[in-house]
């Protein structure tokens, strides 16, 4: 395959940036984004040429590190991936691919398509936790959980923290990550105990980070790589809600 | 606890909610009360008196009206609140996501234009009607009681721009009804998977009845002027 690249380069965070034309050849349809990418930056190289900055790290959609907005998607064309999974077989030879960083204001661009996103950090570090030691591993069954909590649990706890949500709402909400976090725990008896503490903890860390305010558009569940729910968004809205009330 | 209503993202959505379903109550209110005029003259003029300049409906208008500012302004705060957090530098490349309404992302637009119609409503009907009660006036600018609604409605809505310009703005309110009736049960948190698309059926619904019970009162009118 042939392919057209039109890159954002930005030398570092105060600096202009740009989209830049880059042109690929003999590109696999079997590889995958960031391979094509990889040998992009070993064409650069030999050429003398600064190679693009990309975050990247486990490759197999479980880090969250990829962050690429590709043709207008957070993670590109393909739905309930990560850049990582997405394979060159889902663009046709000679297309025009634009590759852009997120962009959000509490995630700022580094270099190039790297960008900032120790904010997600410091939201989990406000309460995404449950802060009582909770021994070795108890027998199964030991504490009986519905099976449909545990399902809503896990669906939210597939969370990587990846930054799409925020990256791809219209007004930079941070919603979908922090209710991701707060669902996964309110919906188990371990992390029921500090479910009112944890949501009011995270939506103020949230706020003071300089997150936008959730309007329910469901852009965020669109383009989230593992089709997290606006319903734990709903869940988090409850907590916190009952949550100040009981104030 | 009051403040978390200013200060928390999560309070605001919850003071847009809650305004946003008073309004939609008077909307609905307001609709069945002018179906009554497109069969009886007598029974909608006798409405108009009933909700005249009395106290109990001069506060109910108060109270309206604060609900009104407080969802224009908390929307404007929202929206330039959401434009610094989305930050200076935009995507060059934009795409509508699947399953993504128009209206969820053009609510501010869509309300500039409900607010633009509101005013234009106002200066043909409550300048005429409540105002002119307010005022100790028993005559309005149209030389007409200013209990006469059936005669207001059948002057105006024998023009043809004005026919235009309320259908318009009517189109605008289902848009943003569409998104607003649902959306202000998910910013409540009363919401979930089985539930979404009941809420926006529901949405719809609301949106259409609303649409149409105005529309009616419109279409019928203008037609009545052509016979």
């Amino acid at each position: 395959m042939k392919l057209n690249l039109k890159i954002w380069r930005q030398k570092d965070a105060k600096s202009e940036g740009k989209l830049k034309d880059y042109t690929v050849d003999n590109i696999s349809p079997d590889s995958s984004f960031l391979e094509m990418l990889d040998i992009l930056n070993n064409d650069l190289i030999h050429k003398g040429e600064e190679p693009i900055v990309f975050d990247h790290d486990c490759r197999e959609g479980i880090c969250g590190m990829c962050s690429l907005h590709i043709n207008g998607h957070a993670h590109g064309p393909d739905s309930e991936i990560t850049t990582c999974q997405l394979h060159m077989r889902k663009f046709k030879d000679g297309d025009t691919i634009v590759i852009e960083p997120w962009r959000s204001a509490a995630f700022p661009v580094i270099k190039d398509l790297a960008v900032d996103r120790s904010a997600y950090d410091k939201i989990l570090q406000a309460g995404g936790f449950i802060s009582v030691n909770t021994g070795g591993v108890p027998d199964a069954n030991a504490i009986p959980i519905p099976k449909e909590d545990a399902d809503e649990s896990m669906d939210a706890a597939a969370c990587i923290g990846c930054g799409a949500c925020a990256a791809t709402c219209k007004n930079g909400s941070a919603m979908l990550f922090v209710a991701a976090r707060v669902s996964s725990l309110a919906k188990l008896p371990q992390g029921r105990v500090e479910g009112a503490r944890r949501a009011k903890a995270m939506v103020a860390k949230m706020d003071e980070l300089g997150f936008g305010n959730c309007t329910n558009t469901g852009a965020c569940e669109a383009e989230c790589p593992k089709g997290i729910s606006i319903s734990h968004i709903a869940r988090l809205n409850r907590e916190f809600l009952s949550a100040k009330l009981k104030d | 606890m009051n403040c978390f209503l200013v200060q928390s993202s999560v309070g605001r959505k919850l003071v847009m909610s809650i305004s946003g379903c008073c309004l939609v109550l008077f909307l609905l209110f307001h609709m069945s009360m002018n179906i009554t005029a497109v069969f009886s003259a007598e029974a909608y003029d006798a409405i108009c008196a009933f909700l005249g300049a009395n106290w109990y409906a001069l506060v109910a208008t108060v109270a309206l009206a604060a609900l009104v500012v407080v969802h224009i302004l908390y929307a404007i705060w929202l929206t330039l609140q959401n434009r610094t957090a989305r930050g200076s530098q935009r995507y060059k490349v934009t795409v509508q996501e699947a399953n993504v309404s128009w209206s969820s992302k053009n609510m501010l637009v869509l309300g500039f234009a409900v607010l633009a119609g509101l005013l234009v409503h106002f200066f043909n009907f409550w300048y005429n009607m409540q105002f002119t009660e307010i005022m100790g006036e028993h005559v309005n600018s149209l030389g007409t009681s200013p209990v006469s609604g059936a005669e207001l409605i059948a002057y105006h809505f024998s023009k043809l721009p004005y026919v235009i310009i309320y259908l318009v703005w009517f189109a605008a309110l289902w848009f943003h009804l569409t998104h607003g009736v649902w959306s202000m049960f998910q910013s409540v948190g009363w919401a979930n998977k089985t539930w979404y698309p009941r809420l926006k059926c529901i949405a719809n619904v609301v949106a259409t009845l609303v649409f149409a019970g105005f529309a009616l009162v419109v279409v019928v009118f203008y037609i009545r002027s052509l016979c």
